[in-house]
């Protein structure tokens, strides 16, 4: 079977010629002047549809980033709401240009799906919500107990992992879709709801009584989230990548969309190479050099972002914790634009 | 003046030319499938090649690597330490699980119903011509989220279950019964198969018998003595033992006996309620084909009206039932596939899971479609066999 697929490789590579998938999807969307992005189909403040049918969330203004850096129009892309069983396909096979959709960066995704993550815009743990009335204060008192997640997740592996790791059984109850998974939850088909603690934390704003639910202080695992983009174009990874940077710098060194066109004028060299007063940042990736000022302010930076999603203004009230920069306690670090 | 007919002399010898109808038609078939062949080639190899290029694994490797998701019900032990394989295997065993139950009540319960509608009766033809007409024209996805949302809300929690008998829980989490546990079962079991097979060749002699000699013989009773009369003697002969283990609420949720998840049950509610509406208008097709010199001669032989229909009309139905059945059985069988849809592992929902974890969506889809040609292409034969078997052998 090796002998035969090595023959069918070379002799149709023959046939086609060398393909140098270098810049390809980055040419493409160029050339058709929108990026189409992956999202969730429904997660408050990551991805979802507001009352005027537009997606927004943090993994949309990522999105909206790209756009910007691009095309220098923020408003430049179109999104597709993918499922979790659909979304790495819709990336393989060319339906969306990047998967912007709170998706873990793990090794076996980076290796075998022919994808690549791209950076992480927000580092999150997995966790399990019950209900307050049953009195339960840890993870560890779950033995047999039913749990509602969604199929084709690192959230089911984990799941599975840290229960037999700590010698206790359960049952899942497997649902394809977040909300009729919540209702089987609240209904009381499952005793428990497990995903990434910011999920959990969005999700349970939605449902009638939030404050009769808790969230178990286990951290089931890490979960870097960050986009993702195909393998063999490395100018599309850049672009991707450099787009979040971009957010993180500007957010370091207090550039927002408010006072983004004084900051032009600074004399501080970082942020006029960061904004393209001097320098040829964006040369490089084949962009505009106005790249970053143009994310700034159609965008924000990655704080601005962050609060109007998902902060302490937003209804999910989530703290920056492990997203704060790495000046004030968190994990938040941009690569110098130098 | 009278004209002899000679007869031209077969060629003995093919002619290899183009005037040949023979060798023209050869050249064309070999043309065709080369051209096929050549088809599927440049698509295969144009597949390999892209995946290679773009870093994503191909093969079929991945079924030997450890599976790591946990499987909500399954009839064989699974645990997520088992490989893809396995994982896989207990899908297509769940979907096994539920098409089979479902054709056999939807069966029953469609060919009643179908019976129902040409009842004399205005009442019972009135109300299964309702059920039909509202059964058929609703959406199935639908129907199995109703029967879901009924089970999972209407019951309540494991903690104030109901019993009605005891041993028994109904709950949100399903039908819990006691089950025996030991070498018992298995007794039980081979006692079973051993009458199925005798009643099998008693009814065959049976038919025989009354071919041959017109005697009646009382089949049904022997049958229903058979199957109760042997898999208790198998009981017996393990050894008498009543280990029965009752479930008991551990914790979350009851532990021991055995369970009929929401989940399977509403699966099972909706393809069996929305199948047996088709089922009932083949059967009632079926019936009405038939002529009405066939009632009429039974009556006159004095048959009343239900053994008339057991014994002259159903036999003859059944050739115009059977094409038609055949379809809806396979039609449940890949309707089972939106089990996805409500949590019930079969086989689409864990190969779903595999591909995703896995990333080889080809591989994936190629499985599931394998499993389901198999079980429909068995589904096929069975009932083209059992078709030709009850043919009209006519002159």
């Amino acid at each position: 079977m090796k002998l035969q697929k090595a023959l069918v490789i070379g002799a149709s590579v023959l046939c086609f010629g060398a393909t140098a998938h270098a810049g390809e999807t980055f040419d493409a969307v160029k050339k058709k002047g929108f990026v189409q992005c992956g999202v969730h189909t429904g997660l408050p403040g990551f991805g979802i549809a507001n009352s005027k049918g537009e997606w927004e969330g943090i993994d949309v203004d990522l999105c909206k980033a790209v756009a910007a850096a691009v095309f220098g129009d923020s408003t430049k892309y179109k999104t597709t709401p993918v499922t979790t069983q659909q979304r790495f396909t819709a990336l393989q096979s060319g339906e969306v240009d990047v998967l912007t959709r709170n998706t873990t960066a793990t090794l076996t995704r980076d290796t075998t799906l022919g994808l690549m993550s791209t950076g992480i815009n927000y580092y999150d743990s997995q966790g399990i919500m019950v209900k307050k009335e049953l009195g339960i204060t840890s993870a560890k008192e779950l033995d047999t107990a039913t749990v509602c997640v969604q199929p084709g997740t690192t959230t089911e592996l984990n799941l599975a992992d840290w229960f037999r790791a700590n010698g206790l059984k359960f049952t899942p109850v497997v649902i394809n879709s977040p909300d009729e998974a919540m209702r089987s939850y609240e209904g009381g088909r499952c005793d428990a709801f497990t995903t990434d603690k910011s999920g959990l934390a969005t999700v349970r704003t939605t449902l009638p009584n939030p404050d009769d639910h808790v969230i178990l202080p286990e951290d089931f695992s890490k979960e870097p989230l960050g986009p993702m983009v195909r393998q063999g174009d490395d100018e599309w990874f850049m672009v991707v990548r450099w787009a979040l940077n971009a957010m993180l710098e500007a957010e370091e060194y207090g550039i927002t969309s408010q006072n983004v066109d004084e900051m032009v004028k600074s004399d501080n060299p970082n942020i006029q190479r960061i904004l393209g007063a001097s320098g040829e940042m964006g040369k490089g990736m084949g962009i505009d050099n106005k790249w970053a000022y143009n994310i700034i302010k159609q965008v924000g930076n990655y704080g601005e972002s962050f609060e109007r999603n998902i902060g302490m203004s937003s209804p999910m009230k989530l703290e920056r914790g492990l997203n704060a920069q790495w000046k004030d306690g968190g994990l938040m670090y941009g690569w110098p634009i130098r | 003046m009278t004209r002899k007919t000679e007869s031209v002399p077969a060629p003995t010898r093919r002619r290899l030319s183009w005037n040949d109808p023979a060798t023209r038609a050869l050249l064309y078939q070999v043309i065709v499938v080369g051209l096929v062949g050549f088809v599927v080639w440049y698509l295969v190899s144009n597949t390999l090649h892209n995946l290679a290029v773009r870093n994503i694994s191909t093969g079929f490797g991945f079924l030997g690597r450890e599976a790591g998701f946990a499987i909500g019900e399954s009839p064989v032990a699974y645990t997520p330490a088992d490989t893809y394989g396995r994982a896989v295997w207990v899908g297509l065993l769940n979907t096994l699980r539920v098409s089979i139950i479902g054709i056999i009540l939807a069966t029953l319960l469609g060919t009643l119903i179908g019976i129902a509608r040409l009842s004399k009766n205005w009442l019972v033809s009135g109300v299964a011509s309702v059920y039909v007409e509202v059964m058929r024209n609703i959406p199935l996805l639908l129907q199995l989220f109703f029967w879901y949302a009924i089970i999972t809300e209407s019951m309540p929690g494991p903690r104030q279950a109901l019993e009605p008998l005891p041993g028994v829980f109904i709950s949100n989490r399903g039908l819990l019964m006691p089950s025996l546990q030991g070498d018992a079962i298995d007794w039980i079991l081979g006692g079973l198969g051993v009458a199925i097979v005798l009643v099998l060749l008693v009814a065959h002699w049976a038919r025989k018998r009354q071919a041959a000699t017109g005697q009646i013989f009382p089949l049904g009773s022997v049958s229903i003595a058979l199957l109760l009369a042997l898999p208790l003697a198998g009981w017996m002969a393990s050894g008498a033992e009543l280990n029965v283990d009752v479930p008991v609420l551990k914790g979350f949720n009851f532990a021991g006996g055995i369970a009929l998840s929401p989940e399977f049950t509403a699966l099972l509610a909706g393809l069996v309620i929305y199948t047996s509406a088709f089922i009932a208008e083949v059967v009632r097709s079926g019936i009405q084909a038939v002529g009405q010199g066939q009632w009429e001669a039974a009556n006159a032989l004095g048959l009343p009206r239900a053994r008339a229909l057991r014994l002259v009309i159903l036999p003859q139905a059944l050739r115009v039932i059977i094409p038609p059945m055949t379809s809806q059985y396979l039609n449940l069988t890949k309707n089972s596939s939106l089990a996805v849809a409500i949590g019930y592992p079969d086989i689409v929902s864990v190969v779903n899971t595999t591909l995703n974890q896995t990333g080889q969506a080809i591989e994936g889809i190629l499985i599931i479609m394998a499993a389901y040609l198999t079980v429909s292409l068995s589904i096929s034969i069975f009932m083209n066999w059992y078709n030709k078997r009850i043919a009209l052998v006519e002159r």
